[in-house]
């Protein structure tokens, strides 16, 4: 594929993920801080936030599988991935995590397993095309095309 | 040592996030700041010179030794400080510098990813200068230079007046220097007016700015 094909793909692709809700402003204010001094900057961002997400849905399938469940530990850690999901524009993620933590102060155990379930979802298809947003970009560059501006 | 002239402002950020460490960091070089970033309200106050037993280092002042034994300031411009933090909170953070008597003129500007009102009135009324929802802008970094700059000129008119007292003999380092009652009592007149100026304006800009998708924040009422 071209350099002309491959740009057409990333720009249209691009424009699905925030279409159809996957990505939010927050990820073009990110791409919009990339910049030379710091080239691979959205990438490390992103690879934070994987990080961030695996610990963390670890931690709340521990958490829900306890004979006590400590409620207050599962919306921490809820919290965080909202956090981070929203620092990174993962827009479906962080709303997923809306309706966990309303969950949890009900401490509703069947809505909060329901919910790491969505959740997990969530996670595993933005992090499928967050995966594919970079390999076309790389791809993109390697042919020496110009990347399109966020 | 020469004290110098400081063009740059210095802003320490603290988040126990690393990913929004990352990022307020970027914000913040790309504005052209200096920046340190800790992961904890205690390393904050360690960072500004405050020891765990509460007593400030002798020379007042946020500092680090260097090996030779001397002390080497660390001047910071602005504390910008997430709320939610395990441990010290940071409206606990900020507490602890406004009962700071050499930190207290430091501006500190609170993140959070949750809109509740009356947290945000709380730290407003502990003195923080600004409340920013997260994911923190850039557009809303650049609310930060004026309480910056506000305290540099207290400071540095501050510097200039003992210098003048000691008839120019040098200073050989940073020094505290304890306004005088009624300059202190107009300084706080000025930062408490001034506090509600750009808050109010804040909050009207939010509700009038069209491109402003989503809600800020907003007080509907200020029960506690």
């Amino acid at each position: 594929m071209d350099a002309l094909q491959l740009r057409k793909q990333l720009i249209e692709y691009t424009a699905e993920l925030f279409s159809e809700g996957f990505l939010d402003e927050q990820f073009t204010q990110l791409q919009q801080l990339q910049d030379e001094t710091n080239p691979n900057f959205v990438v490390e961002v992103v690879s934070l936030f994987f990080q961030d997400s695996e610990r963390l849905l670890n931690e709340l399938a521990k958490s829900l599988s306890q004979q006590e469940i400590d409620f207050k530990k599962i919306d921490a850690y809820v919290h965080q991935l909202k956090g981070s999901s929203s620092s990174v524009g993962a827009h479906r993620v962080q709303r997923s995590c809306i309706s966990f933590r309303d969950f949890c102060n009900a401490k509703n155990i069947e809505g909060c397993l329901e919910c790491l379930q969505k959740v997990k979802q969530e996670y595993s298809l933005i992090k499928d095309k967050l995966e594919t947003f970079f390999d076309l970009e790389q791809r993109l560059s390697a042919t020496g095309g110009s990347p399109p501006l966020p | 040592m020469v004290m110098a002239e400081e063009s740059e402002f210095h802003v320490l950020a603290v988040d126990d996030s690393l990913l929004d460490r990352k990022l307020i960091e970027k914000l913040l070089r790309t504005s052209s700041y200096q920046v340190t970033t800790v992961d904890s309200g205690s390393k904050a106050l360690e960072f500004l010179g405050v020891h765990e037993d509460d007593s400030t280092s002798p020379d007042s002042s946020p500092s680090v030794s260097s090996s030779d034994g001397n002390h080497q300031v660390v001047e910071v411009d602005l504390v910008i400080t997430d709320y939610c933090m395990p441990g010290m909170t940071g409206y606990d953070l900020l507490k602890k510098i406004k009962e700071s008597s050499s930190l207290r003129n430091i501006p500190v500007v609170i993140m959070s990813s949750e809109n509740v009102p009356s947290r945000i009135s709380r730290c407003l009324e502990e003195g923080a200068e600004e409340f920013f929802l997260k994911p923190v802008r850039q557009s809303d970094l650049s609310r930060l230079k004026p309480h910056m700059m506000k305290t540099k000129l207290n400071d540095r008119t501050q510097r200039e007046e003992v210098m003048e007292e000691r008839g120019g003999e040098r200073c050989g380092r940073e020094i505290e220097i304890e306004p005088e009652a009624s300059q202190q009592h107009h300084q706080q007149q000025q930062l408490s007016s001034n506090n509600s100026a750009p808050k109010r304006k804040a909050m009207d800009e939010m509700a009038l700015s069209p491109d402003r998708t989503r809600p800020r924040a907003t007080i509907a009422s200020t029960t506690p």
